[in-house]
């Protein structure tokens, strides 16, 4: 009796976990849709798109350029000691340009964005939510979506591919560092092997990746925000789900985007 | 005074789960009165104000202003008839004081430039008795009682036939409680529009209210003229105003 009462609390759990988890996957599909049904119709506030494209752009690249410096110079080091066992030291300079270009820089940019961005607008919506502003809004016949939503998530997905091209010069920049002040490298001979190894289909598969997690980060830090729970706890776990649920967002179609780009 | 009641509710529900917060609320709000809600914590008085606002979805029962039903019809229109002052005010932080009070006025496709809404906000901070200088401070610098005042003057700005107030003193000291409920007082008779403010201050509702509502277990319990109040005979609403620990309303110890 006993062990059966186990099993059926056991199976009850994991029904409410299931049926939880279907309606979160729910919410946020109506949510997504909802947003990308407000991006393209109805009015647009430029004044709030302006302010978060700096919020979410330009204060991003202290970290994003810092990030993708210490990975450049990382990256050619372990490339270094790694082609040495075969003999193979002088792909360094490519492997680095073609690792940053298409993976390291959106994926290490994305995700240290997340951690930036997501949290804080996760805190910032989340925080409105709990002091009534965004009940405030709808009373002042202003839709939420499109004055909170909508210029997060566009700014975000805009401004992402920006910020990998400047982390992307940066990390490779930290790999010429690394290259030629450390590991002896000629300095033309390493700027003419990343400029020749690579082509404009490893930049492009690049900024597509950005300009998704650009998307995906945004939204997130929206979506968990937007239905954050009441009082100090909820707002903190909304923070923490925006970022988790962003860098695991990211990680795994930063996957699907790579074998959708470059098939096997 | 028109027949048709400005505010109309018939049988308004709501739960959440299993808890009936609303159980079926009839009540009429006619044009230019103030009507007052009182009732104990978790009444579902906040409820109410977000269900007429379409803010929460009623599970059933009609909501109807000036005789229509208030789910019909154009959304900002609907909403552009209403004010309302919200229990903490909900100032936007980002924004400073002026472009607060002025953020309706902001708004759609006859909107005001930004130097005819200053001059309304300030106006409308005058009114409520801030001093210009304020206009340019953001909310986080203003002090309880000054939020307030700043929320009720964004609450009238764009001189609404209907004002919501949720708990307007709520927090304040009594000194700042009297200044607001004065405020409001003067205000929805100087604009003639119709008012509803919950509250659980009784010198809020004796300062407020033309007319007065009980909430009680999801129904109104009683409804009269404030001058009623005091005679209603209802056993309820006599604990509820005289602030007895006794009696049949249940209290959670």
């Amino acid at each position: 009796m006993i062990v059966l009462n186990f099993f059926h609390s056991f199976l009850a759990s994991i029904g409410r976990s299931t049926l939880a988890l279907l309606a979160s996957i729910g919410q946020l599909t109506i949510f997504t849709g909802a947003t990308l049904s407000h991006i393209v119709r109805g009015t647009f506030y430029f004044r709030e798109f302006g302010l978060q494209l700096l919020r979410i752009g330009y204060f991003s690249l202290p970290v994003v350029g810092l990030t993708t410096l210490f990975t450049g110079g990382a990256l050619a080091l372990q490339i270094y000691a790694g082609g040495a066992r075969f003999n193979a030291e002088s792909v360094v300079p490519s492997i680095v340009a073609i690792g940053m270009v298409r993976e390291l820089g959106p994926v290490l940019a994305g995700l240290m964005v997340a951690g930036r961005v997501a949290s804080s607008i996760a805190a910032e919506l989340g925080t409105m939510r709990v002091t009534e502003q965004i009940d405030a809004l709808t009373t002042l016949s202003t839709n939420p979506m499109k004055y909170l939503v909508v210029p997060r998530v566009v700014a975000a997905t805009l401004v992402m591919p920006l910020l990998v091209v400047v982390g992307n010069i940066i990390g490779v920049m930290g790999g010429y560092l690394v290259g030629v002040g450390r590991l002896g490298f000629n300095s033309a001979t390493y700027i003419q092997n990343t400029v020749d190894f690579l082509v404009i289909g490893d930049v492009t598969s690049g900024l597509i990746k950005a300009a998704v997690f650009g998307f995906i980060l945004g939204l997130m830090g929206c979506y968990n925000g937007y239905y954050s729970g009441r009082g100090a706890q909820g707002v903190g776990q909304a923070t923490t789900n925006a970022v988790v649920s962003a860098s695991i967002l990211i990680l795994s179609v930063n996957y699907l985007l790579t074998e959708l780009l470059f098939p096997a | 005074m028109s027949s048709v009641p400005k505010i109309s509710l018939e049988g308004v529900k709501k739960s959440f789960g299993d808890k009936h917060v609303l159980a079926g609320v009839d009540l009429d709000i006619a044009t230019g009165e103030s009507m007052v809600i009182i009732g104990g914590s978790g009444t579902g008085k906040s409820v109410l104000l977000k269900c007429i606002l379409g803010l929460m979805k009623p599970d059933a029962g009609d909501i109807l202003i000036d005789g229509k039903r208030a789910s019909t019809g154009n959304r900002d229109a609907f909403l552009a008839r209403f004010g309302m002052l919200f229990q903490g005010g909900a100032l936007f932080d980002s924004l400073p004081v002026w472009h607060n009070v002025a953020f309706r006025l902001r708004q759609g496709s006859d909107r005001l430039s930004m130097t005819d809404a200053r001059d309304l906000a300030i106006l409308k901070l005058r009114r409520v008795g801030l001093n210009p200088d304020v206009a340019d401070m953001f909310p986080a610098e203003l002090s309880g009682g000054m939020q307030k005042r700043v929320g009720l003057a964004r609450a009238i700005a764009a001189e609404p036939e209907i004002i919501f107030f949720d708990e307007p003193t709520t927090g304040l000291d009594p000194i700042m409680s009297g200044v607001i409920n004065e405020l409001i007082r003067e205000i929805v008779v100087e604009m003639g529009a119709t008012a509803m403010t919950i509250t659980h201050d009784m010198s809020s509702v004796r300062a407020i209210a033309d007319k007065v509502a009980m909430i009680h277990d999801g129904r109104v319990q009683w409804t009269g003229a404030i001058g009623d109040i005091d005679d209603s005979g209802d056993p309820y609403l006599d604990q509820f105003i005289n602030a007895r620990a006794e009696g049949p309303i249940e209290r959670v110890r």
